[in-house]
């Protein structure tokens, strides 16, 4: 099978390891992998700090890049997650709301609150683009983009992909992988077929590590309050690893492991799943 | 909005959350009481096969009746006439604060008994009141710890949350006697005897009050029906003890008919204290018999929410606060910092559309989320907090070197050759990178670590290596 890796701007720049662990795993599943040179990034920091005409430009571009694949595989929950619940809200006629600081308030009372668009809108238009727009161009686009995970259970159909990695792991599912995505134990049942990996439950994983993107550094007190005690289940474990499917909350994670010394590594979903007995260089960080 | 006085000209959220993540009592105390009922809703919510088809039938009456709100509210009006009872339309806070006023001196009474309400505490009523020369005394428990504590309330349901026992101890003694009947003299922290002084407290006031002011959880446009839900029963003697019943609701509490309550009398109790159902459900019609009966139908910024096709989803709200309890900002920060009436999730996202977001701190609401869909999950009628929040947050003012910044990135994302070179110059400078960063994302390397810059990115070793095989 043809795939398109779309590796994410964070994996790139930062955490290549993670984007040479997906190749050398879906090459070992028998995938011909491919990087599409032009991908840059899916925008979903401008979008969720606020600017959308800079997150629909990207999303164009990324619909542009990634049209023709028959897959696309993101080793990162929150970027798959964007693509699939922003895209198509960012390929939605921009709505004519109201200035939620000024302007005319529609006065209910004397009777002339606008229509809304279901009202004016024939039924299930919404749903259905019109042709050619940028709209059915992301409809047809964002089914065959799948988070790594998703794609080995439900698209390759394995659980066992091979690996080896003898170390006491516990698994932190991320929010966008637990609630956008929902992808429910996709992940641990990856971890559990890994020879000589321990899997350990950590408490209470459901909840967020406090990183969501610019919260960190908009509301650096509460975020680092949040990711303490996420540090703080993460120690209790015993583990040596703390795995997620999102480098990007394992940054934050693991910049505050690293500032408080507590030698429990980060590894991403992939580069453990790379890992073999002889030892592939998919799992080498950096 | 006027959400009572104090709230105008508080800081940005991020500085008063700072503040009160310091505060080790307080988060003790929120993390205790969002986490029992957190696990009591879950329980309670469990126990129904049928909840998530109750969740989206719940947001399709809501979403209903938005749509046709107009023509509800007048069905509303005709039958709350039609059953002795008497119609007020107020536009904003100070209308609706000028009616009640009004109303209460018609009476001759400079006392009230006041049912639990958010839309009077959004509007100021009581502080409004004040100034006309009249008392409003609360009756719901942690309302009147709030009112005693000469305090804000902190949480949609239990306004209190913030307090523990012992703190509520020393309120009823220092403050219980100024307000009526004192707390006893040996009054300990057992939430027995606390219940008991005040059930004692509140006695005296029932029976001698002649004017009750109440909101409401429901509207039945179909019979002209006013229902609220409550565990203390405290509101059911302020509903029917008085001569006179004033009740103020915000147009958006409105359901067609009685059988879109049910839905509603299921998701709610759960929701909310996780219980199957609660305590006391009360409903009036119209004036009964020897009593007046008046209903200030409050917009007070609701129309405009109604008008943006994204935002109106808030507008479904029951006020169940489970967002509230599986809010880890919340958590955190307490309700407080969120400087309205409305704090947690939903008031991350009803404050600055029923406010505006001119002042810092109705600016910064929209940002007091993480995204991480704990909000949407928990909400009973559906309303995709998360969702709103993101399109809040494009149509606020951003600081300018936010705005720098992101058209910075932008310009390099546009362009993948213009990120290679980005990258291969952030690698070539890697060992100069500071450990604590400068300006806004110091925040950042205040308690990380950031991560080593690698030597070569993703796209330069697919290059070099023509994809690993080389
Ligand atoms: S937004 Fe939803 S969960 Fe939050 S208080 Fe309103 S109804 Fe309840």
């Amino acid at each position: 099978m043809r795939v398109a890796l779309f590796i994410t701007c964070v994996n790139d720049t930062l955490f290549p390891g993670t984007g040479r662990a997906v190749v050398t795993l879906l090459r070992r599943l028998g995938c011909d992998v491919d990087f599409p040179r032009a991908q840059t990034c899916c925008g979903q920091m401008h979008v969720n700090t606020g600017y959308p005409e800079e997150g629909r430009r990207l999303a164009r571009h990324f619909v542009d890049v990634f049209a023709e694949y028959d897959a696309v595989v993101a080793p990162s929950g929150s970027c798959a997650a964007m693509v699939r619940e922003q895209y198509p809200r960012l390929a939605r006629t921009p709505a004519v709301p109201a200035s939620i600081t000024a302007g005319a308030p529609a006065d209910l009372i004397t009777g002339t609150l606008p229509p809304s668009a279901e009202e004016t809108a024939a039924p299930g238009a919404r749903e259905r683009p019109r042709p050619g727009s940028f709209a059915e161009e992301v409809a047809a686009t964002v089914p065959k983009v799948h988070e790594l995970s998703e794609f080995l259970v439900d698209v390759l159909g394995v659980t066992d992909v091979g690996a080896y990695f003898p170390h006491r792991v516990t698994y932190h599912p991320t929010c966008h992988s637990l609630r956008a995505l929902r992808l429910g134990d996709r992940p641990t049942r990856l971890l559990e077929q890994v020879r000589g990996l321990e899997l350990v439950p950590l408490p209470g994983a459901d909840e967020c590590c406090g990183f969501g993107g610019t919260f960190a550094v908009k509301n650096p007190a509460i975020s680092a309050a949040m990711c303490a005690d996420k540090v703080h289940n993460v120690a209790t474990t015993g583990a040596e690893v703390l795995c997620a499917a999102d480098n990007s909350c394992l940054m934050h994670i693991g910049g505050t492991l690293s500032r408080q010394r507590t030698g429990v590594r980060i590894m991403h979903l992939a580069e453990i799943l790379a890992a073999t007995e002889t030892g592939d260089h998919g799992v080498v960080r950096g | 909005m006027s959400g009572g006085a104090t709230f105008l000209g508080m800081p940005a959220f991020p500085v008063n959350a700072a503040a009160a993540v310091q505060d080790s009592q307080l988060r003790y105390n929120l993390r205790k009481a969002t986490h029992t009922i957190r696990g009591k809703r879950a329980l309670a919510v469990g126990e129904l096969p049928d909840w998530t088809e109750l969740r989206r039938a719940a947001k399709e009456i809501k979403d209903h009746t938005l749509r046709n709100l107009e023509r509800y509210l007048v069905r509303m009006e005709e039958a709350v006439t039609a059953a002795g009872g008497h119609v007020h339309w107020a536009a904003d806070a100070e209308e609706a604060n000028r009616i009640v006023a009004d109303l209460v001196k018609a009476t001759g009474e400079t006392s009230v008994v006041k049912v639990k309400s958010m839309a009077t505490q959004e509007i100021g009523l009581n502080e409004a009141l004040e100034l006309e020369g009249i008392t409003a005394y609360e009756t719901d428990l942690a309302e009147l710890i709030v009112q005693l504590g000469d305090d804000w309330p902190s949480h949609i349901l239990v306004p209190a949350i913030h307090r523990n026992r012992s703190e509520i101890r020393e309120i009823f003694r220092e403050k219980m006697a100024d307000w009526g009947r004192a707390a006893p003299e040996d009054l300990t922290d057992e939430p027995r005897a606390l219940a008991e002084a005040a059930r004692l407290h509140l006695r005296e006031r029932f029976l001698s009050t002649r004017v009750a002011i109440s909101g409401a959880n429901f509207m039945i446009a179909e019979t002209g029906t006013l229902v609220v839900l409550e565990s203390e029963g405290n509101g059911r003697m302020c509903l029917t003890l008085p001569e006179t019943l004033i009740s103020v609701v915000g147009i958006e509490k409105l359901l067609p008919s009685w059988q879109d309550l049910e839905v509603f009398l299921q998701l709610l109790p759960r929701s909310s204290t996780g219980e199957r159902m609660n305590p006391y459900t009360s409903t009036w019609t119209g004036a009964a018999e020897g009593q007046e009966f008046h209903l200030v139908l409050l917009d007070n910024g609701r129309t405009d929410v109604l008008a943006d096709e994204i935002g109106r989803q808030a507008l479904r709200c029951i006020r169940c606060s489970a967002c509230l309890n599986v809010c880890p900002v919340y958590e955190r920060a307490g309700g407080h910092a969120y400087g309205s009436v409305y704090p947690g999730p939903i008031g991350a996202i009803l404050t600055p559309q029923l406010r505006g977001t001119a002042s810092e701190l109705d600016a910064s609401l929209p940002y007091a989320s993480t995204l991480c869909g704990a909000c949407f999950d928990a909400c009973p009628v559906a309303i995709d907090i998360p969702e709103v929040l993101v399109h809040l947050r494009g149509r606020v003012r951003h600081p300018r070197v936010e705005r720098l910044g992101m058209r910075a990135a932008g310009w390099v994302f546009n362009r993948p050759a213009r990120l290679a070179r980005t990258q291969r110059l952030g690698g070539r400078l890697r060992r100069f990178v500071p450990g604590r960063l400068p300006g806004p994302l110091s925040a950042w390397t205040d308690t990380r670590d950031i991560p080593d810059i690698p030597s070569e990115s993703f796209r330069d070793w697919w290059d070099r290596t023509d994809g690993g095989v080389k």
